[in-house]
C-alpha cells in the first residue's frame, strides 16, 4: 500500500511524543538526570560567563523576532501624519487609543472578522467530518477500487488552490456563488492532509480491539464513535487546530472568490483598510492586530496541539 | 442487546457477531462474507463527500486548465472561444513573461529557503537547554506561528514600504529598486516562517537521545563537532520536511507581493502565481491556464522530489 512517508514518519514521531507523555506520571519519581552528573565540574565563573553570553544572545535574537511586531503596535497605535512628521522615532507619538474602535467603525472590520469565522467554522468542522469518514473508509473497510481512491485522495496533493485557482474561480462564477459563504468554503470541505492523519490514527488501534467490539456487538458507526474516534483524540485535536489555522489564514482563494468589498475576509480585507487616507494608515495595522489575535488565543490554550499538529502535517498558515 | 432501530448496518452485524461467537475461524469467515457487500457500501457512502469535492474543484479543474490552454477566448465573454492545439501552451510556456515568472520565483525561493532553516535552527538550538526563563524565550520564538502571509505583509509595510517604512532608506530593502524588492519582500516570509521553524526543529532537537550527545561527550567531541556529527543527521527528516514546506510556500507567494508592491517596480516582483493570479486582468485565460500547468509540474517535480526523498531516509531514531 502506497502509504505517503511523511505521513508515516510523522505518525511514528505521534507515537514517540505519546510515548513520552505517558512516561511522564507525577506518581513516578523523576528519573535521575543524567545529563548534568556527565557535566564537567566548571568552575563558578566561566558558568557565569556562559549563562550570561547564552541570555544575550537569546536575548539579541528575540530583538529579532520581536522588532516587526513593536513597530506594527507602534504604528497602529501613533496618529499617523505625527508620527511621520515627528521624524518616525522607535516611541509612540500622539497615540490614538480610539484606533481599534474606528477600525470596527469605519472600515467594518466587524463584518470581515465575522465572515472569517464563518468561513472558518464551516471549513473545519466540514473537514473534520469528511476526513473521520473517509479515514475510516480507509482504515477499516474493504472495498473494491479501494486503491484507486486512495490515489485519487493522494493526487490533490499536487492540486493545491494555487494551481487550480483560475478555473475554481470559473466555476464558482458559472454556479452564480462568486460573493457567498459556499463560494468561500466550498473547495476547502475536504483535504488529502485531514484524510491521511486521521488514518494513520485509526490505523495505530489494535486488531483485538477492533475483534473485541465485533463481539460485543457494535457495528461499523458505533465502532466509530465509541472506539476510533475516542482513541483517536489527539490526532484530530491535532488536526482541527491545524485546520482552523490554515482557514482563518487563507488569502488566494477569498481575494479571488470576491469581487465586492462586503463579501472579504479579514486577510483579504488587510490589503485595503486604512489604505485610501494617509491619516488613517493606523486603522490598517490595528486590523492586523485584530486579525491575529485569534490564532493568539490558539496558540497559547492549545500549544501542544499546535506544535503536534505542524510536526506532523504539511499544512501552514 | 442494546441496537439502534435506526441503523441496520449496526443491527445486522450485532447479529452476525452473536451467531458467530461459537469457534473463532466460523466467525472470521460468517463476518468476511456475510458483510463484504454491506462493508462496500458503507465505504462508498463515506467516501462520497470527498471524492464529489475532489471532482469538482480539483480534478474537473485540472480539466478545464487544459482546456483553457488551448482554446483562445475573445476579450467578449459571449462569443465562442477557438480551439488553437497546443501552439497557446508552447508560445506561453517559452514566453519572456514565463520565464520572468518563473525566475522570480525561483529567487524568491532562493532567499527564503537557506535563511529561514538556518534562523530556524539557531533559534532551537539557542532554546534547546535548561535554563531559567528559557519558555518566555520559547514562546517567543513561536509567536509569529500566529502570524498569516498577509498579517505578515501589513507587518513589513511599517519596515519597507517607500514612503513609511522605518529602513524606507535602507538601500538592499528598497522596494523602489527592481534589484532589491524581491529580496525586501522575502524578508517577510523568512520572518512569517520563523515560528513554525522554530517549532519543527525543536520538536526534532527533542528527540535527539541525552545519552547519545553525552557519550559523545566522554568520547571527547567537541559542542561543534558534535552539532555536526550527531545532532544535524538525527534532526535531517524534519530539515528536509520543513525544507520541502518552505521550497512550496514560496512558489506559492502571492499575499505578500500584491500587499507590498503590486508586482513592482516595473514587474521585478512578479512571481509566477502573481502572474497567474493577474490582479490587474492584464493576460488573457488562456495563458493564465498555460502558466498554471507549469506551476503544476513544478509542484509535481517538488512533490516527487519529497516522496523519493522522504522515502529512503525516514529516520526518526526508533
Amino acid at each position: 500500500m502506497a502509504t505517503d512517508p511523511t505521513v508515516s514518519a510523522a505518525n511514528k514521531q505521534n507515537r514517540l511524543n505519546q510515548n513520552a507523555e505517558q512516561l511522564v506520571d507525577p506518581l513516578v519519581p523523576a528519573p535521575y538526570d543524567n545529563d548534568k552528573a556527565v557535566q564537567p565540574p566548571r568552575s563558578g565563573l566561566r558558568n557565569a560567563v556562559a549563562t550570561t553570553t547564552t541570555y544575550l544572545v537569546l536575548t539579541a535574537l528575540s530583538v529579532i523576532v520581536l522588532f516587526p511586531i513593536y513597530m506594527l503596535l507602534l504604528r497602529a497605535l501613533s496618529s499617523p501624519l505625527k508620527y511621520i512628521s515627528a521624524g518616525q522615532p522607535l516611541y509612540p507619538v500622539s497615540i490614538e487609543w480610539d484606533v481599534f474602535n474606528r477600525a470596527f467603525g469605519q472600515a467594518s472590520l466587524g463584518r470581515s472578522m465575522g465572515l472569517s469565522f464563518v468561513v472558518t467554522f464551516v471549513i473545519v468542522i466540514a473537514q473534520v467530518l469528511t476526513s473521520v469518514l473517509a479515514a475510516y473508509a480507509f482504515a477499516f473497510l474493504e472495498f473494491p477500487l479501494k486503491k484507486l481512491a486512495f490515489v485519487l485522495v493522494i493526487g490533490t496533493l499536487l492540486l493545491p488552490i494555487e494551481v487550480t485557482l483560475i478555473a475554481n474561480v470559473e466555476i464558482i462564477r458559472k454556479l452564480h456563488l462568486l460573493n457567498s459563504v459556499p463560494g468561500l468554503t466550498f473547495p476547502f470541505l475536504v483535504t488529502a492532509i485531514g484524510i491521511f492523519l486521521i488514518r494513520q490514527g485509526f490505523l495505530g488501534i489494535p486488531r483485538d480491539l477492533r475483534d473485541a467490539s465485533e463481539l460485543d456487538g457494535y457495528g461499523h458507526l458505533r465502532f466509530l464513535f465509541k472506539v476510533a474516534m475516542p482513541m483517536s483524540k489527539a490526532i484530530i485535536g491535532s488536526f482541527i487546530v491545524i485546520a482552523f489555522l490554515g482557514a482563518w489564514n487563507q488569502y488566494v482563494w477569498p481575494r479571488f472568490a470576491t469581487d465586492r468589498g462586503a463579501w472579504q475576509t479579514v486577510q483579504v480585507a488587510l490589503r485595503t483598510i486604512g489604505s485610501e487616507n494617509p491619516g488613517e494608515l493606523n486603522l490598517g495595522f490595528a486590523a492586523a492586530i485584530v486579525a491575529s489575535l485569534p490564532l493568539l488565543a490558539l496558540l497559547i490554550f492549545f500549544q501542544r496541539q499546535i506544535v503536534r499538529g505542524l510536526t506532523a502535517g504539511a499544512v501552514k498558515g | 442487546m442494546n441496537t439502534s432501530p435506526l441503523n441496520p448496518t449496526e443491527r445486522a452485524q450485532g447479529e452476525s457477531a452473536q451467531v458467530t461467537t461459537v469457534s473463532a475461524p466460523a466467525k472470521a469467515q460468517t463476518r468476511r462474507f456475510g458483510n463484504k457487500v454491506r462493508d462496500a457500501g458503507l465505504a462508498y457512502i463515506f467516501l462520497l463527500p470527498a471524492l464529489i469535492i475532489f471532482g469538482v474543484f480539483a480534478y474537473y479543474p485540472l480539466y478545464r486548465l487544459f482546456w483553457y490552454a488551448t482554446h483562445t477566448q475573445s476579450r467578449f465573454r459571449n462569443k465562442p472561444a477557438s480551439y488553437v492545439g497546443l501552439e497557446q501552451l508552447k508560445a506561453s510556456l517559452t514566453s519572456n513573461d514565463f520565464i520572468s515568472g518563473l525566475t522570480h520565483s525561483g529567487l524568491y525561493m532562493l532567499y527564503t529557503v537557506p535563511l529561514g532553516l538556518l534562523l530556524g535552527v539557531m533559534l532551537a538550538v539557542s532554546t534547546h537547554r535548561r535554563l531559567k526563563g528559557i519558555k518566555i524565550f520559547q514562546t517567543i520564538f513561536s509567536s509569529t506561528v500566529a502570524s498569516s502571509v498577509a498579517v505578515a505583509s501589513v507587518v513589513f509595510i511599517t519596515l519597507v514600504n517607500p514612503e513609511i517604512g522605518y529602513f524606507k532608506n535602507v538601500p538592499w530593502l528598497s522596494l523602489r529598486d527592481p534589484t532589491s524588492a524581491l529580496f525586501a519582500v522575502s524578508l517577510s516570509s523568512v520572518w512569517q516562517n520563523l515560528g513554525l521553524t522554530f517549532i519543527v526543529v525543536l520538536a526534532a532537537l527533542q528527540t535527539v537521545p541525552d545519552e547519545l550527545i553525552e557519550a559523545a561527550t566522554l568520547d571527547g567531541y567537541g559542542a561543534i563537532r558534535r552539532f555536526w556529527r550527531i545532532t544535524v543527521p538525527l534532526i535531517s527528516p524534519a530539515l528536509l520536511f520543513l525544507g520541502i514546506v518552505l521550497v512550496v510556500s514560496a512558489l506559492q507567494a502571492f499575499a505578500q507581493i500584491e500587499i507590498l508592491t503590486g508586482g513592482g517596480p516595473s514587474g521585478a516582483t512578479e512571481t509566477l502565481l502573481f502572474k497567474i493570479a493577474d490582479p490587474r486582468g492584464i493576460r488573457p485565460l488562456g495563458v493564465r491556464a498555460s502558466y498554471s500547468l507549469g506551476l503544476f509540474v513544478l509542484t509535481a517535480i517538488v512533490a516527487g522530489a519529497q516522496y523519493s526523498i522522504m522515502s529512503k531516509r525516514v529516520h526518526y531514531g526508533d
